[in-house]
């Protein structure tokens, strides 16, 4: 990562190209989201496939840009496609999940996978707590092993997906 | 476990660690004791029908007695609600996305029926409130 600062302009036109092509596919994966209800008697809950982009991010340009990417995207698709409920949740649910994806990956211990799983998981522990504050119910968290389950897998899925894209995409915009 | 995590090491290009698994593992333990403990310990036939409107209570029934009325949700809109033998359910509801009419019948304490667009919100509950101190 240090490398890039040889060629500083460069490199920076780079960052601020990629992270505007991710913010783009970000926003295009919380649109298509929207569009997939989860059986579940929890309105508004998501899956989280966004996490694609954001992790991408995360991995490519660092965890200042991830963070600006994931405000874009979840304000943006809240004004375009959503409404103040469905903001709110998106917005407990990325902002925690990005949280804990910046603590693991700092860790060190995990590779991109186990950061993608413990981000699909907090992404579902951070949607359902604003629904609970939402609904003033503390029963909705009964459904939290079900979401649990939903974060584990496409947390998995998202992980291979984002660890291939990754690393097709960093030699062109890691290295000079 | 550590065979499957010695065979995808050696093929794998993603730089998978053994931590990976042990997070998975850990997180899916985490899953199936929760889901027991709700399952098991918390859930049982409840006794009073509570609904809420935005947050605040606007009527507490008791499950035992049959009946059928309206609420009006927050910023109007109406849920029809059923009680009978024990159970209740949403039988109609004129919001766009009809999920609480669709999740059917709940009698167990903890189960709940949730209008997000009216925000309405049908649970079940024991007769005390010591319940919910707990999860709390």
């Amino acid at each position: 990562m240090r490398r890039r600062k040889k060629n500083k302009n460069t490199g920076r036109t780079k960052k601020i190209a990629l992270g505007g092509i991710l913010t783009a596919l970000a926003m295009i994966f919380s649109y298509i989201e929207s569009l997939i209800p989860i059986p579940l008697p929890v309105p508004g809950v998501k899956l989280g496939i966004a996490n694609i982009a954001i992790i991408s991010v995360l991995y490519l340009l660092g965890s200042g840009q991830a963070l600006l990417v994931n405000l874009l995207r979840i304000t943006l698709t809240a004004v375009l496609f959503g409404n103040f409920n469905s903001f709110l949740f998106s917005m407990a649910g990325g902002m925690l999940s990005l949280l804990v994806m910046v603590i693991l990956k700092k860790s060190g211990h995990f590779s991109i996978v186990g950061v993608s799983v413990a981000g699909g998981v907090f992404h579902n522990v951070g949607q359902i707590t604003a629904a609970v504050f939402l609904m003033d119910t503390t029963a909705i968290y009964y459904y939290l092993p079900v979401l649990l389950i939903f974060g584990i897998v496409t947390g998995i899925i998202i992980g291979l997906m984002g660890g291939y894209v990754t690393q097709r995409v960093y030699p062109v915009v890691g290295e000079e | 476990m550590k065979f499957t995590v010695e065979t995808v090491k050696r093929k794998n290009r993603l730089g998978l660690k053994s931590a990976d698994f042990y997070l998975v593992a850990v997180l899916l333990i985490i899953t199936a004791g929760l889901l027991a403990w709700i399952q098991f310990g918390v859930k049982k036939q409840g006794e009073t029908v509570v609904i809420k409107v935005d947050g605040n209570v606007v009527k507490q029934l008791a499950l035992k007695n049959d009946t059928e009325f309206d609420v009006s949700g927050y910023q109007g809109g109406m849920n029809h609600i059923v009680i009978q033998d024990n159970a209740v359910y949403m039988s109609d509801a004129d919001c766009p996305d009809k999920l609480c009419v669709h999740t059917g019948t709940i009698h167990k304490t903890g189960e709940t029926i949730v209008c997000l667009p009216h925000r309405v919100v049908v649970e079940i509950t024991g007769t005390t409130d010591t319940f919910d101190a707990v999860v709390q």
